[in-house]
């Protein structure tokens, strides 16, 4: 982030503004991608209508970075009458798509209407690979297709790779494909819970062995030995900060009108069917309950020794039950990062040594 | 003298975060903050009202500044506000029909 958008967010933050918001305009897909999270069914999507009109909500809210996703946004029929609208109201707009439905004519169009930029999903730069994750034979083809004609454009496209079991491998493969492109790269290894809370994907999630190479791997993380360094202690600044931006200065609007904190926290608070954007952001109970979680709050982490450092996800906390608990995910990657257990996992690791403790005592006493 | 027309870039993202606006240039998502004079010529580069109209009715009763000299001053920001593709700059009035507003909801 650069250093004026740090500011902006500052201010945004100090003025409880939704600077960046993240819209899914539909679930539906033309991918079958076996690590998502969501339900692909269209359950009663916003019309064009509902969305123009939550778009003007926004801005009116002070909303800046507008982020279409899905679901795949091509498959909504209005898209570009949506994306003109957006740019109308002067927003940033970001996009996130599989790009299987971009051609040449559909990049010109997103040039022409002035998108920032395009993230486009990419898990292998073998077909087999790739394809057999999206479950769409031909898909790594399109795609790729697709950003050479945004590239041709000028555009800017970054490519998102999740790692997983079935792609391990096929990192480094990603990040050349990338390179040749003339696109950025990012890896993510988190694989997020179904948003109906069903916990059986996480089984594609890789293993921790793959997660310390990665974490040793020097072209994704500079210098290894600093980033696997364990911090310092949590300092007073630390332990008052907010734990993301989260319904600070971001938020995620879904299909059907529901507003979250974000995209991977999935508490429900309030409708802009029944509600303005605006008062949702400012007076929902929920939102205001995320809103005043500082980690010094935090149960559990408050004491551990990563508290500083940790990537921990407040969604992925709420998702295992307590959004001021810890998430395991992220505990396990402070772990693999370190070689240190985080206080979560000394925790669950106690009631044994109790048992044994308890244990000994009659033997003691008997002696 | 010829007069000069300016008008927003519709490539721009802008928004007024609590009075301040931001600005983000389409060529290469450069942000950039204005401030109180260039956000005025940014809310008033409509594509058809010439600059010095622009700096006579809005600039100068503003800041209590020398017509001659706010002219000369709102040249240059709006030729460097077009240097980033913020802003478009024209010896003609500019089409507006795409020109989009001024992002200054708040």
């Amino acid at each position: 982030m650069s250093q004026l958008m740090q500011e902006m967010s500052d201010k945004a933050l100090a003025r409880n503004i939704p600077l960046s918001v993240q819209v899914d305009l539909t679930y539906r897909c033309n991918e079958r991608c076996v690590h998502c999270y969501l339900d692909h069914n269209d359950h009663g999507e916003m019309t064009t209508a509902e969305i123009k009109h939550l778009m003007e909500e926004m801005a009116e809210a002070g909303v800046f970075i507008l982020t279409f996703s899905g679901g795949e946004i091509f498959l909504r029929k209005d898209f570009f009458e949506l994306l003109e609208y957006a740019r109308h109201l002067t927003f940033c707009v970001k996009l996130k798509t599989n790009a299987v439905l971009i051609r040449e004519r559909e990049a010109a169009r997103l040039r022409d209407l002035g998108v920032e930029s395009i993230q486009i999903s990419i898990y292998s730069h073998r077909p087999e690979v790739h394809d057999a994750i999206t479950l769409v034979p031909g898909s790594l083809k399109r795609s790729l297709a697709a950003i050479r004609f945004l590239k041709s454009q000028g555009l800017k496209v970054t490519i998102a790779n999740v790692l997983m079991t079935g792609n391990m491998q096929d990192y480094p493969g990603v990040q050349a494909l990338a390179a040749e492109l003339g696109v950025k790269c990012t890896l993510d290894p988190t694989v997020t819970p179904m948003m109906d809370g069903d916990r059986s994907i996480l089984k594609l999630a890789v293993d921790q062995s793959a997660l310390r190479q990665v974490f040793r791997d020097q072209s994704l993380v500079g210098d290894a030995d600093e980033f696997c360094a364990i911090a310092a202690p949590a300092s007073e600044d630390t332990l008052n900060s907010i734990p993301c931006s989260a319904g600070h200065t971001a938020c995620y609007v879904s299909p059907y009108g529901d507003v979250f904190p974000c995209v991977q926290f999935p508490l429900p608070t309030g409708n802009v069917r029944q509600q303005r954007f605006i008062d949702i952001w400012r007076y929902s109970d929920r939102m205001n309950d995320v809103r005043s979680i500082r980690l010094k709050d935090l149960t559990t982490c408050t004491s551990c020794t990563h508290v500083s450092s940790c990537t921990r996800c407040p969604g992925l906390a709420f998702m295992e039950g307590n959004m001021r608990g810890p998430s395991s995910q992220d505990c396990e990657k402070s772990f693999v990062r370190t070689g240190v257990p985080s206080a979560n996992m000394l925790s669950k690791q106690r009631p044994a040594a109790n048992l044994v403790q308890i244990q000994t005592l009659p033997a003691l006493a008997m002696a | 003298m010829s007069r000069l027309y300016v008008a927003r870039n519709p490539r721009a993202a802008a928004r007024s975060l609590d009075g301040e606006m931001m600005i983000m240039s389409g060529r290469d998502s450069t942000l950039f903050t204005l401030n109180r004079t260039a956000t005025i010529l940014w809310q008033s580069a409509d594509g058809t009202t010439p600059l010095d109209e622009i700096v006579a009715r809005r600039i100068c009763p503003e800041f209590e500044v020398e017509p001659g000299v706010a002219l000369q001053d709102a040249e240059n920001l709006a030729r460097e506000l077009a240097r980033h593709e913020i802003m478009q700059l024209s010896e003609t009035p500019i089409e507006t029909k795409r020109n989009p507003p001024a992002g200054d909801a708040r």
